[in-house]
């Protein structure tokens, strides 16, 4: 076996979900880490990987890490700097293949929350809402969250669902007239990766991170997860990949740290 | 047409489209006349207490902060923001006391920079009030139905969602398809603020870069304000015609305002002051602190001039120009408290 470089949990989740993405695809994408492995799939196996931001810039060379969504990173060296009806209208006609989420909660339909914790009308934390989440979850052929596993976060019932998964179920998408074929591929965490059953919706294991074991990742969910028999781990970050997260993407270590 | 589900979120800013059809033929004059301004005349002119406002832009990118700064330093209270993405410019706004109901897309969140602090406090004290949820898409697809002089817009977004449940949004079975389809109504603010790179003295505007929804929310507005880092000759804008994002009839004003969007970012100009916005998230944590920027930063300068001078004048500038042009490296202070 190789020796494993040192590398944190924020960018083993940059790597592991940077893989999930094609070359020659679309992917939307949101703040923080949804960009940095969006980011580094276009610099590693996926050059053509065709990156759209809500405020309308289209397959734009991401120099360095945007701050905002909407900022001029997000359209630099763009094929086209569109507005949000242009893109959001692009992805409800079925051009964008992933959406990329963070989330404060999921639950076992892989449905969202990043509106409140507590009541909408006193919440404790109030959270600022959909922004385009709602939008991304509803229109992308597939959607991938990247968020903190624990039993706070992944929970039996969200506070609010702001963003769709399979809500209920089976079926729930299609019956509340959301598009045909799209929802959640897949949950990348600290932990490992989740996906979705193709029979029930519920989410499943897929991978445990290396030094994790498929029991702390139980321990760290508040529903039931299905485990199936071939959970596999998940490769670690190459050293070509580390280098690009660190020296590229985001020398400032705003997303990723300052490790 | 069957109505499904009906959200119970406040029906905020509509109006028959017959009312505002009407209204623009009584209010709007399609002359072409000096509008040039002063920040201080638009705001006493043209923004009324319990207005409901919208900022052009994309919360800190390319927003008219100079408009923002002019409306706390005089007081407008009780406003309602369309948080289609509300960052720095509504929680300045509701950190000040000027706005108290949130219209929501996007609120209480500095992006990258995590969650804003000042307005979280409001409106988890309950002193602001979150008086409807929709998504991004939602809120600019609101601003289209108006663009359009339509009552709502047909979307398939909020499907089977409690941002939905909680909008102003209904669902009927569509009548092409069978299918369930959410009817957006549309938004037509009172007043709109959009800061643009160039505009002639009749408001013929020009933006370089992503329009977000300012094409949309140009023409939904009932009033709307543009604010320009420069105003240009009218022959360039007659040279180039298909440059024109805003044409002058929507125009009630333009203010001169160059680096106007300052903390923000001015695409292809200017990047974010990130020292800035530390500042103020760090000093925004408590309400003396808020008075301590306020007292500083508004109330305690006469113009924008001096205000730029007090954030670091023109080597400042020159330094935002640099990182905005990838030839200085970004530094974030905020950036080690950082998880996700």
């Amino acid at each position: 076996m190789k020796k494993e470089p040192r590398y944190s949990t924020i960018e083993l989740m940059a790597c592991a979900a940077s893989r999930i993405l094609e070359d020659q695809k679309s992917v939307f994408v949101g703040t923080g880490l949804p960009i940095v492995a969006a980011a580094l799939a276009q610099r590693t196996h996926a050059p053509n990987l065709l990156i759209v931001f809500e405020s309308g810039g289209v397959g734009p060379r991401v120099p360095t890490l945007p701050i905002s969504v909407g900022d001029s990173r997000t359209f630099h060296r763009a094929v086209m700097a569109s507005s949000m009806d242009y893109v959001m209208s692009t992805a409800q006609l079925g051009y964008v293949d992933y959406g990329f989420l963070g989330a404060a909660q999921i639950d076992m339909f892989g449905n969202l929350n990043t509106t409140v914790i507590g009541s909408h009308e006193q919440p404790t934390v109030r959270l600022p809402g959909s922004g385009g989440a709602n939008d991304c979850g509803s229109l992308c052929w597939r959607t991938i969250i990247i968020m903190q596993q624990s039993r706070q976060r992944f929970v039996q019932k969200l506070d609010f669902l702001t963003t769709p998964g399979y809500l209920s179920g089976v079926g729930a998408r299609g019956r509340a007239g959301l598009p045909f074929g799209t929802g959640p591929h897949r949950a990348v965490t600290q932990l490992g990766v989740m996906g979705f059953d193709e029979e029930t919706k519920r989410m499943k294991l897929v991978s445990v991170h290396p030094h994790v074991t498929v029991g702390q990742v139980k321990e760290n969910t508040g529903f039931e997860l299905i485990i199936p028999e071939n959970v596999t781990t998940t490769e670690p970050p190459t050293k070509k990949e580390l280098d690009t997260l660190r020296k590229e993407i985001d020398p400032a270590g705003i997303v990723l740290g300052s490790k | 047409m069957e109505v499904l589900e009906q959200g119970t979120g406040a029906l905020l800013a509509w109006h028959d489209p017959d009312e505002q059809r009407r209204w623009i033929l009584e209010n709007k004059s399609r002359s072409l006349r000096d509008k040039r301004m002063s920040v201080k005349e638009i705001v006493s002119r043209f923004l009324q207490n319990g207005n409901y406002i919208a900022m052009g832009g994309f919360g800190h990118v390319r927003v008219s902060m100079i408009a923002i700064y002019e409306m706390i330093r005089q007081r407008r209270r009780n406003l309602t923001m369309a948080a289609k993405t509300g960052v720095h410019d509504l929680d300045i706004l509701v950190a000040s006391g000027c706005v108290d109901k949130i219209d929501n897309a996007y609120c209480c969140g500095h992006e990258l920079r995590g969650l804003s602090p000042a307005s979280r406090r409001a409106v988890e004290s309950g002193h602001v009030r979150v008086a409807a949820e929709i998504s991004n898409a939602g809120f600019q697809w609101r601003f289209k139905a108006a663009a359009m002089g339509l009552p709502f817009i047909p979307t398939r977004v909020m499907l089977g969602s409690d941002t939905f449940k909680h909008s102003s949004a209904r669902i009927i079975k569509d009548p092409f398809s069978g299918k369930p389809i959410c009817l957006l109504p549309a938004c037509y603010p009172d007043v709109a603020f959009i800061h643009v790179h160039r505009c002639d003295k009749y408001g013929n505007s020009q933006i370089d870069g992503a329009i977000m929804e300012d094409f949309e929310l140009s023409r939904a507005a009932r009033r709307l304000i543009i604010t320009t880092e420069r105003i240009i000759d009218e022959d360039r804008i007659r040279r180039a015609p298909w440059k024109t994002t805003i044409p002058f009839y929507l125009v009630d004003a333009v203010v001169e305002a160059p680096y106007g969007s300052h903390p923000g970012n001015m695409p292809y100009m200017y990047y974010f002051d990130e020292q800035h916005m530390t500042k103020w998230l760090k000093l925004s944590r408590t309400d003396e602190g808020v008075r301590e920027y306020f007292d500083r930063y508004v109330y305690g300068v006469e113009s924008f001039k001096e205000y730029l001078r007090l954030i670091g004048g023109d080597r400042k500038l020159r330094h935002l120009r640099r990182i905005e042009f990838l030839k200085e490296p970004l530094v974030a202070p905020w950036a080690r408290r950082n998880d996700l």
